[in-house]
């Protein structure tokens, strides 16, 4: 029988070292030395079993989906629409006919903006994002206002990293169309309350759009139990590949919103002077789609179902909390967000004297990988006061030891710059 | 390439104590803000242009280190300098000044003065610099 555990060390929880061992990448060497790969919140890394999934498509089974009535054809639409089932399970979706295949989770949230925005918003009409959004939740939005002449309105951030509700509440009114926000921010790492905001948006008797492009790869979303409306997000965030993306919507809501591009796929029939639209997700899915990076995607959540996300997500908050110890006893190091508990595996920070971009070059001197600027967020950028800021993300792969390497990093790039 | 040999101290001290760092008096003849969106490097340029030569030269900005240093060190090279000559700067020029190699990517932090100086001088809302020229 197992004793146990008094105080959790993740480490018990994740085999961090097999894990890392399915990530051909992080065998290689950078500058001559092992790669510290710290960037994770611009893109994660991909298991084997993804890579060797997207080789075997096109070794073996290389088709176009939905339109033949040959083996291959009939396996790759088999494999792809497997991958949508897939998808659909992880995000607890009632039909797999709400997951709607995207390039990203930027196409995702502008097919919303455009197909639902045209057909529901109008002069005078409100919509609510927030001040911790990355562009792809901010421009979609700024051009509906445009083109219908409604109005956006942004929900302010705390001095402490947080969504300001009591902001948000005297926002809502009965002119609110949409409320579309992270669900985990990608610069402070800020998880919000989805569920909270959501519930506010129905009581207003608005939509809620979920950009859950960072809490899906890391804590999991159920849409369900959050009661959204749409959700967004991106397959290579989340160890699957770039070129696909996903657009979760409730069925009612998509049944009733007009195709985004029109083309080959999503028509049921032609003529000349009118089509009718095909089916449900297929509807919004026109032209050949990412069949490879589909596929990919559906064997990414199978990964991330084997090790099992809410230890993925404790594992980063112990990783978190152990990056903010280490580079709070950095003389002149700034910190940005909230505490460990309250957020994902991402630090941003701001070290006096340098900028952050000579701090990402001296540090990948040392074979670490982090971001530096305005990480596409730049109003949350201007709210904190700097013009940049140097960013460590983390996933399931990152050690303490790597965060240690950061920290001693830092010290050695003010050495360099004699401070 | 080495990272180090990229932050020598003569890029330091230029980019620690900025020569030419400030607001020019006036008669300011030409003004110009360069921006790198990518980087949030952010430069103004303003120079007196007497008797067709450059009288004195002001920037003030921030950014990465060689992005202030390229400034810095362009700033120093250009009084003096006419207009025609202005125009003549290549980006081999602000390389040479700053005497190390670049990263791709860094090499838009080191021209960002030079689209300063041309860009002002031209008068054009933007000046293109291809930086695969070689
Ligand atoms: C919070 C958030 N939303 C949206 C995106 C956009 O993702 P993509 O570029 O894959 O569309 C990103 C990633 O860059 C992100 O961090």
């Amino acid at each position: 029988m197992a004793t146990p555990v008094m105080s959790y060390d993740p480490t018990d929880l994740l085999d961090v070292e097999r894990i890392r061992a399915d990530f051909p990448v992080l065998q290689r060497q950078v500058n001559g030395v092992p790669l510290i790969y710290l960037d994770n919140a611009a893109t994660s890394q991909k298991p084997a079993v993804v890579i060797q999934a997207i080789e075997n498509y096109y070794k073996s089974y290389n088709a176009n989906v939905h339109r033949g009535v040959h083996a291959l054809s009939e396996e790759a639409t088999a494999a792809y629409e497997g991958a949508r089932k897939k998808v659909a399970k992880f995000i607890n979706a009632r039909s797999s006919r709400e997951v709607i295949f995207t390039r990203n989770a930027t196409e995702a949230i502008n097919l919303v903006a455009y197909s639902w925005g045209s057909a529901n918003v109008k002069a005078g009409d409100e919509i609510i994002i927030t001040d911790m959004e990355h562009h792809s939740n901010i421009v979609p939005w700024q051009l509906l206002a445009e083109r219908t002449g409604a109005k956006l309105h942004f929900i302010p951030v705390t001095d402490e990293g947080y969504l300001d509700l009591a902001a948000y509440d005297a926002l809502l009114n009965e002119r609110t169309r949409l409320v579309a926000f992270t669900g985990m921010s990608n610069v402070l790492g800020t998880i919000t309350p989805a569920e909270d905001i959501i519930a506010r948006a129905h009581a207003a008797g608005a939509v809620a759009l979920v950009d859950a492009s960072q809490l899906v790869p890391h804590k999991g979303a159920n849409v369900q139990a959050l009661q959204a409306d749409f959700m967004a997000f991106t397959g290579h965030k989340m160890c699957g590949p770039t070129g696909i993306g996903v657009l979760w919507g409730r069925r009612e809501l998509l049944e009733a919103m007009p195709p985004f591009l029109g083309g080959g796929d999503m028509i049921r029939e032609v003529h000349r002077d009118l089509s009718r639209w095909n089916d449900l997700p297929w509807k919004f899915e026109a032209g050949t789609p990412s069949i490879a990076e589909g596929i990919g995607l559906g064997i990414a959540v199978d990964y991330l179902n084997s090790v099992d996300l809410e230890k993925v997500h404790v594992h980063e908050q112990a990783l978190t909390r152990h990056a903010l110890e280490r580079l709070r006893d950095i003389r002149g190091l700034t910190l940005y967000g909230p505490p460990a508990e309250d957020r994902g595996g991402v630090v941003s920070f701001y070290v006096e004297g340098i900028h952050p971009h000579d701090l990402a070059t001296l540090l990948d001197q040392r074979g670490i990988a982090i971001r530096a600027g305005h990480h596409c967020a730049q109003p949350l950028i201007e709210r904190l006061g700097v013009p940049a800021t140097a960013r460590a993300s983390f996933y399931m792969y990152t050690t303490h030891a790597e965060i240690d390497a950061l920290a001693e990093g830092l010290e050695a790039a003010k050495k360099v710059f004699g401070l | 390439m080495d990272a180090m040999s990229m932050y020598q101290e003569q890029i330091l001290d230029h980019y620690q104590n900025p020569r030419n760092h400030g607001t020019l008096d006036e008669p300011v003849t030409i003004r110009r803000e360069e921006y790198n969106p990518l980087c949030g490097d952010r430069l103004v340029l303003e120079m007196r242009v007497v008797d067709d030569k450059v009288e004195a030269v002001r920037f003030r900005g921030h950014g990465c280190a060689i992005s202030q240093a390229a400034m810095s060190m362009l700033s120093e090279e250009i009084v003096g300098k006419s207009v025609d000559e202005l125009k003549q700067l290549q980006k081999q020029d602000v390389l040479d000044l700053l005497g190390i190699p670049l990263s791709p990517a860094r090499l838009k932090c080191a021209l960002l003065s030079l689209k300063a100086v041309k860009a002002g001088v031209y008068g054009v809302p933007q000046y293109d610099i291809d930086e695969d020229d070689e």
